[in-house]
């Protein structure tokens, strides 16, 4: 999931009779599965939450494009070149997408931007981690694209309209994504060399982790996430969700004929479902903070590409307006 | 594999040599427009120039098959493309030019595309019923390109005082490459003769009266005739082509015979 631990601003979840009147036909609503509009009187918390889980959302899709374009000079044949070049720039449009659903709870791209830049704003703890040979564009499209479809799907049901809708349009290419990264490994493990698989598996052993971890922490003691359950910003829950993701992947890592670096990792036929290790939440925690192996050069490359651009933006708008001007002139004139 | 390229790489019949020349313009210049990946001045050029480079790996392949369907010694367009050495690329030399700032992308970008679009134009009426079909399609693609970059060379070049001044410089640094694409030598020329080479001098002619009229919209100067520099259609580079195919051929060569 590309957004981990999103702050509701709420300490503690309001019973309907403390509720306003406003509030009250606002939860009435959610609960009925009605979507709310940009135009709709909503609670400042859930604005703010929105602003915030789809800002995040959408800075990991733009930093995502760093650990990928880190091999896209260097994909070993023109297919893979086309197949990344695309994936990166529907990642891309994708950012694009989620700014602009951001944009109608009345925040600007500009300003959610300058968040990111200036550390305000968080995004997914995955990006935070080296592309470290070729079977990580696998490993990244299976399990990394693999985790955000799983939070995803069930998004596209989430309370706010917008956001919604685009879960609804991002969902069928992050599946693309997904499958062509597993073919990426796929073809690796049945057709490779001796260190084409060991690629593989390296590959995998770094991010089946991280990737577990993409879901944010567990489910007790987490007021933001009951808040989000509540307002059905969120649908289902940390753990719930990163069980799906667990029991859906093994299968297929059976089939690479790869295993994940979890040895408490099996099938549990009481419950219908895959047991697995503790995961190392001071690893997640520091990452979050900033101590990730990419952090500080995730975050630097994007600043700089954004300043090194500001005399380009400050000539676009130049030009616009002289255009504009222009064009006024002319009426005037005729 | 590598001896086999090696050995050939230099002899080419005449149509395949033409062939390979289209094929890395778009494989060269492709692999520049993905440098610029994650470091682009707004997300919709982010977009806009993975989408070029996209358009342009695409069309090298298209030529690059055509070439290895007449030559079957080539194999596949991989191994064109990853084991050839800077002395066997074929592209203009102003493909390979540093990316530079993003007027210095912009002002290639612009002066390669006007004659790439006027070139597959001309090419759509190829004898060689293959290259007219490849072409056709790639026109498509690249008229888009051409637009985009023209916007770009007017809105830094009448944008701001700081903007006009980079785009200039840009114009300028990029001239000396400019003539390459209209020099024809006598593999072209013969294959001009037989219908189907583009003829580049009704092209130059084309390419000179429309970039003019950008570079006055865009309250620039055409730059004064100094010296050209040429020789990438025939193998002679400069100094960045070889770094730049180091990376790109890195991980294909690092393990000969794998399938990825
Ligand atoms: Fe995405
Ligand atoms: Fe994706």
């Amino acid at each position: 999931m590309y957004a981990q631990m999103v702050d509701t601003g709420v300490k503690s979840l309001k019973h309907r009779s403390e509720m306003s009147a406003d509030e009250q036909a606002f939860m009435a609503r959610i609960d009925n599965e009605s979507k709310i509009e940009p135009q709709d009187w909503m609670p400042d918390a859930y604005r703010k939450t929105l602003v915030r889980q789809i800002s995040q959302h959408a800075h990991s899709e733009i930093i995502g494009m760093q650990p990928e374009g880190n091999w896209l000079t260097r994909a070993p044949t023109i297919k893979r070149k086309l197949q990344l070049a695309a994936k990166i720039q529907d990642e891309c449009g994708h950012g694009q997408y989620l700014y602009s659903a951001a944009e109608t709870l009345g925040v600007g791209r500009d300003q959610l931007l300058d968040q990111l830049h200036t550390g305000k704003a968080k995004y997914s703890s995955i990006f935070n981690y080296p592309t470290l040979n070729w079977a990580d564009m696998g490993a990244v499209g299976w399990l990394v694209d693999g985790a955000a479809i799983v939070n995803q799907v069930v998004l596209q049901r989430t309370s706010y309209g917008p956001y919604s809708r685009a879960m609804i349009r991002i969902c069928k290419e992050e599946s693309f994504h997904q499958r062509q990264g597993y073919e990426i490994l796929l073809t690796m493990m049945q057709k490779g060399t001796p260190a084409q698989k060991d690629m593989v598996q390296d590959a995998i052993n770094r991010f089946w982790w991280p990737s577990l971890m993409m879901f944010g922490p567990n489910d007790d003691a987490s007021t933001n996430s009951a808040q989000s359950l509540a307002w059905k910003i969120k649908r289902k829950s940390n753990d719930e969700l990163r069980q799906m993701f667990i029991d859906q992947t093994v299968p297929q890592l059976e089939v690479l004929g790869c295993t994940a670096p979890d040895p408490d990792l099996q099938w549990n036929p009481e419950t219908g479902h895959y047991d697995f290790g503790e995961i190392d939440w001071s690893e997640f925690f520091n990452v979050i903070k900033g101590n990730g192996p990419c952090n500080k050069q995730r975050l630097e490359k994007k600043v700089k590409a954004h300043e090194n651009g500001t005399w380009v933006r400050d000539a676009a708008q130049a030009y616009a307006t002289k255009q504009q001007a222009g064009a006024a002139t002319k009426k005037e004139a005729s | 594999m590598t001896q086999l390229l090696t050995s050939i790489n230099n002899d080419h019949d005449a149509l395949n040599t033409y062939i390979l020349r289209m094929a890395d313009n778009g494989l060269i210049l492709g692999q520049r427009l993905c440098e610029w990946c994650a470091n682009a001045p707004v997300l919709e050029e982010e977009t806009a120039l993975m989408n070029t480079s996209l358009d342009l790996f695409g069309q090298a392949r298209n030529w690059l098959n055509y070439a290895v369907d007449r030559d079957q010694r080539l194999q596949d367009c991989d191994a064109i493309a990853m084991l050839r050495d800077e002395r066997s690329y074929l592209n203009l030399l102003i493909c390979e030019q540093d990316n530079g700032h993003f007027a210095d992308t912009m002002a290639r970008h612009y002066l390669f595309d006007v004659w790439h679009r006027l070139t597959l134009e001309e090419l759509c009426h190829s004898h060689d019923e293959t290259i007219a079909a490849i072409a056709a399609k790639s026109v498509l693609e690249v008229r888009y390109h051409e637009q985009r970059s023209r916007n770009w060379v007017l809105r830094l070049g009448d944008g701001t005082q700081l903007s006009h001044e980079r785009m200039q410089t840009a114009i300028n640094n990029i001239w000396p490459y400019v003539a390459e694409m209209f020099d024809q030598d006598q593999l072209e020329m013969e294959l001009m003769a037989q219908g189907i080479a583009a003829d580049q001098t009704i092209i130059a002619k084309q390419w000179h009266d429309l970039v003019a009229q950008t570079l006055i919209e865009a309250t620039l100067k055409t730059p004064p005739e100094s010296y050209n520099q040429m020789g990438g259609k025939q193998g002679l580079h400069t100094e960045s082509l070889g770094i730049m195919l180091a990376e790109m051929q890195s991980l294909y060569r690092a393990h000969p015979g794998a399938t990825w």
